[in-house]
């Protein structure tokens, strides 16, 4: 059948791949911002992936007699009180403070994604009893919802990954939940139940789907304050131990010796946890920017 | 016409700043609407008859602009005119009515009150008389007991009475040009002649002129004093409404007038000349007379418990009215017979097609597939019963249908993969081409996603996967209500063609008797949750019993008979 050629040509072509890059350049050109963002992002990633090769001395070898050398040619962070290179230090921990983050972010992303989408769907008495454990979670202050469960089991690294995981899973429940409630009596759906899937799958291949960009978006957000979270937690002596380098432990060990004037040992990891959670946050706008479609003209 | 009129275009161009370069949606359109006029913008979608009325405006996007052209009002450059000027011509001098009326009202605000919002602002009046007004107001626009509706808030009134109080925002100022942009998508037929008989009389008693911006040739013809077709940005031919329907000069506006739905058309009469299949004979309906229905629909109930469902957390208040979406529906359908549904919106035409369909379950009654009552199955086993394959939906909006993260040969693919014998990926993929050419679906486009398809495309997909498990009963609702009429011609001949060849039984459920007489050898009317009138497409529409049905047919707009 011949259709009135006007009348059904197809919107412009643009193949998916390259479509995506075209338009993130797009929108990204729009916000320069964002190419620092995504730089930094780089950088955070390359000095996790590279970090203790690229590090030029053990981050554990301790040397008495070079203790709290401020910052020099040799030792650009300087040294702390048991002359282990801060740089190091600093470089080596990017690695353990990102496996944190993200295992945990990971692991709040598809708890969360599970629970809400299937109480979006599902509705009745699903929703309202994981709607009301997650309002049991947000009744609690969240660092110290996270603080009693790192001290009820155990303190190591795992324990610091569910604790994080655990109070972050509202978040990503609440914005599936929402996606997958507005989608739940699309026609898209009933197609499905017509052809056949069940309620399970339709979850899973319809609802879920459609629920990730505006996750992908909490995610990258929640990435750095996952970070903080997790150094938040080695600064007051819960999780990671000393001396394992980690940015919260390290706050915590040199916050004693900025009064006596050694300002660098708290500063440089201080900064790198900084610098990080911005870099995330930047990403999380310059992601919402690429995913929203008001923002593609 | 020679001397300019109250609205002046020439050579009016607007452009568009997009990532994939300057797009000009509005090519030197040229027009004019004279003092007391009403002028029809008609064309289908992406046509720049939208663009065109905010141009007018000046309410563009901030990434269009007017590159080219002149746009005046009774001598004022609409294009050069400063802000502080424009803010005062725009209600003042020019109002607009908008597609949907719903979100053109502030959902927390009483609607008397944003009328008077209205006066305030242009300074026509203040206080207690713009109270005073604003009541008048909803009085000119027939709203039953204005004083009590001057406190209603927009979600306490239905379409129509929302798109009222919209046009006596619009008209609050006295403006001398009204600009009505589709302003009646979305609302019944009744109620659509209803809005738009007094939109002709208002503008005609206040010496108004008028643009009604509309995709629909039949009402722009019942309303319009002259005619604009436009299509992709530019104007294919401008006429006194008579003279355009008398000897449209232009192949495109005949191919538009033709593929308009009329009394007394056929479905090839619909397709543009030159298209080989206008001249196929009809497909001849295989409906079996004889022998068992196969389906039979008996007592039909479905109600809605109407007290509020925040409150049940606690076991529930006493149930004190329910509402009967569906009350007692008796129907058969025969095999290979096309049935139409008509009817209203709210009137349970949509909540029956969910219950055949058995994606809802009936308070009470039977309906009876084949022989075997399939209401006593619940919705929720039922993706599981092999009854499933044989009853299937092609839905009314084929965006909302077609999951936007799979791509067209992935959506067409899933109930195969399913309920399928083939569980081979060469054979699903063989079979999804099949379907493809049964519904002339391009098998290049299969591997795009639905955002890079048209309406007609996605309307395909969509039927394609209904037919996939070759089933033997189709619900067809309002398939074609949010498709360009030309792309419903086609889409109408399509499924009338796929009926003979597969042997289908088809419930078509529309709001339009017009459309659904021309696919269907049956009518049924509903109306508050009941069938009020059933019998053969041709006796209803000529002959209707029920004083309701000849109401819905006299509302549906007619365009004058095609003389080509």
């Amino acid at each position: 059948m011949r259709d009135a050629p006007v009348t059904e040509a197809a919107p412009e072509d643009e193949a998916a791949g390259p479509s995506v890059l075209r338009r993130s350049l797009y929108v990204l050109s729009s916000n320069p911002v964002s190419f620092v963002a995504l730089g930094g992002f780089c950088l955070i990633v390359l000095a996790a992936i590279f970090g203790p090769w690229l590090a030029p001395y053990d981050p554990l070898l301790t040397d008495a007699a070079k203790a709290l050398q401020p910052p020099t040619a040799a030792h650009p962070f300087g040294t702390d009180q048991l002359g282990r290179d801060v740089f190091s230090r600093v470089l080596v921990a990017a690695r353990l403070d990102m496996m944190i983050s993200v295992a945990a972010v990971t692991l709040s992303f598809f708890v969360g994604a599970a629970i809400g989408t299937l109480s979006g769907y599902y509705g009745g008495w699903v929703d309202r009893i994981s709607g009301r454990l997650i309002d049991t979670i947000m009744a609690f202050p969240l660092f110290v919802l996270a603080m009693g469960i790192v001290a009820a089991l155990g303190n190591t690294v795992e324990n610091i990954i569910y604790a994080t995981a655990i109070i972050n899973v509202p978040f990503y429940a609440r914005v599936a939940r929402a996606e997958a409630a507005i989608r739940r009596d699309a026609g898209f759906v009933l197609a499905a139940k017509l052809s056949g899937n069940g309620g399970l799958r339709i979850v899973a291949t319809q609802l879920f789907p459609n629920a990730l960009p505006p996750m992908m978006v909490q995610a990258s957000l929640n990435l750095g304050w996952a970070i903080l979270n997790a150094a938040g937690l080695s600064f007051i002596g819960l999780g990671v131990r000393p001396p394992t380098p980690e940015w919260g432990i390290m706050v915590a060990e040199g916050a004693n010796f900025i009064v006596s004037g050694e300002w660098w040992l708290a500063l440089f990891p201080g900064a790198a946890l900084m610098l990080t959670v911005f870099t995330f946050n930047l990403m999380g706008d310059a992601l919402r920017d690429i995913v929203d479609p008001r923002k593609r003209t | 016409m020679s001397a300019k009129g109250l609205v002046h275009a020439d050579n009016l161009t607007v452009e568009f700043t997009t990532r994939d370069g300057v797009v000009s949606a509005v090519k030197d359109v040229s027009f004019d609407i004279a003092a007391g006029e009403t002028l029809g913008i008609v064309g289908e979608s992406g046509s720049g008859k939208s663009v065109t009325s905010f141009a007018l405006m000046r309410i563009l996007d901030d990434n269009g602009r007017v590159a080219n052209g002149a746009l005046e009002y009774s001598g004022v450059d609409l294009v050069a005119a400063d802000e502080r000027r424009m803010r005062e011509i725009r209600g003042r001098e020019i109002s607009m009515i908008f597609q949907n009326p719903r979100s053109a009202l502030n959902p927390i605000r009483k609607v008397g009150r944003q009328i008077e919002d209205a006066l305030r602002q242009h300074a026509v009046a203040a206080g207690a008389e713009a109270r005073r007004r604003a009541v008048e107001l909803l009085d000119a626009v027939r709203i039953r007991d204005p004083e009590a509706r001057y406190h209603a808030y927009p979600h306490e009134l239905s379409g129509g009475m929302c798109q009222r109080v919209v046009i006596a925002l619009a008209l609050a100022c006295q403006p001398r040009v009204l600009i009505a942009d589709e302003p009646t998508t979305g609302l019944d037929v009744t109620t659509q002649k209803a809005i738009l008989d007094l939109v002709r009389d208002l503008v005609r008693d206040r010496g108004m002129s008028m643009a009604l911006i509309t995709h629909d040739l039949g009402l722009a013809a019942e309303y319009c004093d002259r005619i604009v077709v436009m299509r992709s940005g530019e104007v294919v031919e401008a006429n006194e409404t008579e003279a355009l329907f008398a000897g449209p000069r232009y192949p495109y506006t005949r191919a538009l007038i033709r593929a308009t739905p009329r009394r007394g058309a056929v479905l090839r009469s619909l397709l543009p000349e030159g298209d080989p299949r206008r001249n196929a004979p009809a497909s001849i309906p295989v409906a079996d007379k004889s022998g068992a229905p196969l389906l039979s629909v008996r007592g039909l109930v479905k109600s809605f418990p109407a007290a509020s469902k925040g409150f049940s957390f606690f076991g529930g208040g006493a149930e004190t009215q329910e509402t009967r979406a569906v009350d007692g529906v008796s129907f058969d359908i025969r095999h290979g017979e096309s049935v139409g549904l008509v009817g209203e919106s709210g009137c349970g035409k949509s909540t029956t097609s969910l219950m055949l369909m058995r994606l809802l379950d009936p308070t009470a009654g039977e309906i009876l597939f084949d022989g075997e009552d399939i209401a006593a199955v619940p919705a929720s086993a039922f993706p599981k019963h092999p009854l499933r394959a044989k009853l299937q939906m092609v839905f009314q909006d084929p965006t909302d249908s077609l999951n936007p993260r799979f791509t067209a040969g992935r959506c067409i693919a899933d109930p195969i993969l399913r309920l399928g014998d083939e569980k081979n990926r060469r054979a699903v993929q063989a079979r999804v081409k099949q379907l493809a050419d049964q519904v002339s679906f391009p098998k290049s486009l299969l591997d795009r996603f639905p955002h890079q398809l048209s309406g007609g495309q996605k309307a395909r997909v969509g039927i394609a996967r209904a037919i996939a498990l070759g089933p033997s009963f189709l619900v067809l609702d309002e398939p074609t209500a949010a498709l360009d009429v030309s792309v419903q011609a086609v889409v109408l001949n399509l499924l009338a063609d796929l009926r003979a060849e597969l042997g289908l039984s088809y419930l078509f459920v529309s709001h339009d008797l017009t459309v659904v007489r021309l696919l269907c050898d049956r009518v049924m009317v509903m109306r508050a949750g009941e069938l009020i009138e059933q019998g053969a497409a041709e006796d209803v529409m000529n002959a209707p019993k029920d004083p309701y049905t000849a109401a819905l047919l006299a509302a549906s707009p007619e365009p004058p008979p095609i003389s080509v």
